[in-house]
């Protein structure tokens, strides 16, 4: 039996905190061990979800990040059978060299496949190649049995479906087989424009969906009035060998070393407040040229995880933590709903460094996936007294328009609200009773939301 | 033709690191262990990593008489080996073995007596080669004997002196040994251990022990500064040591 760790555990946003007794098995003889043991069970991939996804103070947390073998790759057809436990910098560092990209990939390159499946991840592509699921052939799932059943869109497709999506609670995932994408350099065309408000931003995210591949806007959540919503939009697309500069085309597939940054411990609450929130976006705002788009020729790790470089950069939201509100709406309310949403934030001066919208593509076959067709925003607000009221308010908003919150950010969402939201939620309770009556499975998101 | 490495006990977090390194150094791989589907789970892994030859072979610690022929054999079945690592270990519970002698002759026999018989047969087939780097993992705990873990400690540090005579024999075989003592390392076998500080990873470990083995160090305390902390507990003379919590 692996040993037994007691220690404080948090998601990325460093709120909720939780007490949990975590196990990191190594083999999968421990991991089938820990399993069958009485007790509920967690399990973790690299913590990237920003609340209480992948902890739980009474169940045995279950770390993945050494259960993170290839098991199988073939160098034809890009498809890739690897453990749960698998970064997707690991993913990256192997098959970027041999002309491979992943399919999918959310802004950090921390997370693991497990925890990408389980929340079904999307990236600035879902409008032309959906969220992660998508591109998964089948995964190994250990039930509540304890039998290691396979399961894909062909066997025990309504378990796929389930667990694409499923936060985890329909069992633990041991490997999942993803399909990678060919390229031809490790850079992406970059163009990027200043649009002056929250409409100018939708038009241009939709009008060019079919040209990029890739497309997401960063928007100012502070600014009022005639200036909502203003922002900069980036759309990419892979860049092929001709578009590169000699330099960059003597070794196409090969980066240098990025730089890292650390945040080496958590900044004072006051830090980011109204004010040097304010001066943050209006500089960001104002230092891109006015007008004209700017094209970019970028390594995929300044387009892709820009973030990634500054480590620990949740340290800058203080001791408190704080919450992303990411919520999506469909594509007739989205310009009421995004317009509500930044009006309320921005009166309520609850501001965000990150405020960022992207376009979602068709629906995904994961039945509590979030991404709908339609558009996407994501805030930031660091944790204080007046601020889980305020979500409560914005929840009431997203529902109205008929929109949804997503999961893998959420730390607060109660149980009502998240049915209410999702049209799904008994049909996937009906596959959970089925495959995990006792609730074996289970985290403090689930037992909130009422899903285990 | 490859180099070749065989790792005996490679399914442990040190070994996994090292065979990781070693791989991506391009050597061919013999991997020893306990746990037959993990070995193979990592055989197929180091080959779609690093594209080198990977055969494996499950082993039973605690049969120590059989060790010398499947040594023998192992061996014989990489092309050139030139590397032999011995990652063998078990924390085994101490308060156990103070009352039951089967707990402590586990302990004993699995750190000391399975590694003699490993490394008696290793040496041998090195000697014949004329060629060859022994690495072994000992600990830190074998320098001093305290009362938390003086059985470990005590296996461990028959261990480094076995080592010390075989550096000895071996010098003039042209065959090199280097003692490897870790300090706190954050591994299976440690994790959760109350009183754990300054713990390394497995990687970086893995790569100063690669490091030590081109420079044909003798002993090494991996992370270093642990040279310096078991220096000053060897040097609390016994009188004060023996009253001390340790
Ligand atoms: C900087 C940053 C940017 C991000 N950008 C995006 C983005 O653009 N798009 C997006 O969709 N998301 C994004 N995210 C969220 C993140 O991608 C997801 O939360 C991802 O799932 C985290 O993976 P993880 O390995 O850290 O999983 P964890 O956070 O550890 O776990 C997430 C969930 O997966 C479950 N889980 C993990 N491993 C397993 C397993 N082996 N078996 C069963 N269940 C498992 C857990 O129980 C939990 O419910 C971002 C996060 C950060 C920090």
């Amino acid at each position: 039996m692996p040993g037994c760790k007691k220690e404080k555990i948090t998601g990325w946003g460093r709120f909720p905190v939780s007490l949990c007794e975590t196990y990191r098995p190594e083999k999968i003889s421990d991991l089938t061990e820990l399993s069958s043991q009485n007790g509920a069970v967690t399990a973790r991939g690299s913590g990237r979800s920003y609340g209480d996804a992948a902890l739980c103070s009474e169940s045995a947390l279950i770390k993945f990040e050494r259960l993170n073998r290839f098991r199988s790759f073939d160098v034809e057809t890009g498809i890739l059978t690897t453990e749960a436990g698998t970064t997707l910098q690991e993913i990256l560092q192997f098959c970027v060299p041999g002309g491979w990209f992943l399919p999918v990939t959310p802004g950090t390159r921390y997370c693991t496949v497990g925890g990408c499946f389980a929340c079904d991840v999307h990236g600035k592509n879902h409008h032309t190649d959906g969220s992660f699921s998508h591109h998964v052939h089948q995964i190994e799932l250990l039930t509540a049995d304890n039998n290691l059943i396979t399961c894909s869109r062909e066997e025990n497709s309504d378990i796929f479906c389930a667990t694409a999506g499923g936060m985890g609670l329909t069992g633990l995932i041991l490997s999942v087989t993803l399909q990678l994408v060919p390229i031809e350099t490790a850079f992406i065309v970059q163009h990027s424009q200043r649009v002056s408000g929250l409409d100018h931003s939708m038009e241009i995210l939709k009008k060019t969906e079919n040209e990029n591949n890739c497309s997401v806007a960063w928007i100012d959540c502070l600014a009022k009035g005639k200036d909502l919503g203003r922002g900069i939009v980036y759309l990419g697309n892979s860049a092929k060998r001709m578009d590169l500069s000699p330099g960059q085309a003597r070794n196409p597939l090969f980066l240098p070393r990025p730089k890292y940054y650390t945040i080496p411990f958590s900044c004072p609450g006051w830090l980011l407040n109204r004010a040097s929130i304010r001066a943050f976006n209006s500089l960001y705002y104002k230092r891109h040229p006015e007008g004209e788009q700017v094209k970019k020729i970028i390594d995929y790790n300044k387009f892709y995880y820009p973030l990634d470089t500054l480590h620990h950069w949740n340290r800058m939201y203080g001791r408190k933590g704080f919450v992303q509100y990411q919520c999506v709406f469909p594509d007739e309310t989205s310009k009421d709903g995004l317009r509500e949403i930044l009006e309320c934030t921005s009166a309520a001066g609850a501001g965000s460094f990150l405020g960022v919208l992207k376009r979602f593509g068709a629906l995904g076959d994961g039945m509590l996936s979030f991404p709908m067709p339609g558009f996407t925003l994501a805030l930031d607000f660091a944790v204080t007294k007046k601020i889980l009221p305020f979500l409560d308010q914005l929840d009431k908003v997203v529902m109205k328009w008929g929109g949804r919150v997503y999961l893998a950010k959420d730390a607060r969402l109660s149980a009502e609200t998240f049915r209410a939201m999702h049209p799904n939620v008994e049909e996937w309770l009906a596959i959970k009773k089925q495959v995990d009556p006792n609730n074996h499975f289970t985290s403090a998101l689930g037992r909130r939301l009422g899903l285990s | 033709m490859n180099k070749g490495a065989i790792i005996f006990g490679a399914t442990s977090s040190i070994g996994k690191a090292l065979c990781d390194q070693l791989a991506a150094e391009g050597y061919d791989l013999f991997l020893a262990g306990r746990d037959r589907d993990d070995l193979d789970i990592m055989a197929t892994d180091l080959f779609i990593r690093h594209n080198i030859k990977v055969v494996t072979a499950k082993f039973d610690a605690d049969k120590p008489q059989e060790l010398p022929k499947f040594v023998h054999n192992s061996i014989a079945h990489l092309e050139d080996c030139s590397i032999a690592m011995l990652c063998l270990g078990s924390l085994g519970k101490q308060e156990d073995g103070e009352t039951r002698f089967e707990e402590a002759a586990v302990t004993i026999n699995r750190n000391f007596t399975a590694a003699a018989a490993i490394l008696m047969e290793t040496a041998n087939a090195f000697i014949e080669k004329k060629s060859g780097t022994i690495v072994a993992l000992s600990s830190v705990a074998g320098d001093r004997g305290r009362q938390s873990n003086y059985i470990y400690g005590a296996a461990k540090g028959g261990l480094n002196v076995y080592l010390q005579g075989l550096r000895n024999r071996l010098a003039s075989h042209n065959v090199h040994v280097i003692t490897v003592k870790p300090g706190f390392i954050d591994t299976a076998m440690t994790y959760g251990l109350p009183g754990m500080f300054m713990v390394a990873e497995p990687r970086a470990v893995a790569k100063s022990i690669i490091e030590a083995i081109n420079r044909r160090r003798n002993i090494v305390y991996v992370p270093w500064f642990w040279k310096w902390i078991m220096l000053a507990i060897k040097l609390i003379p016994e009188g004060l040591f023996k009253k001390l919590r340790l």
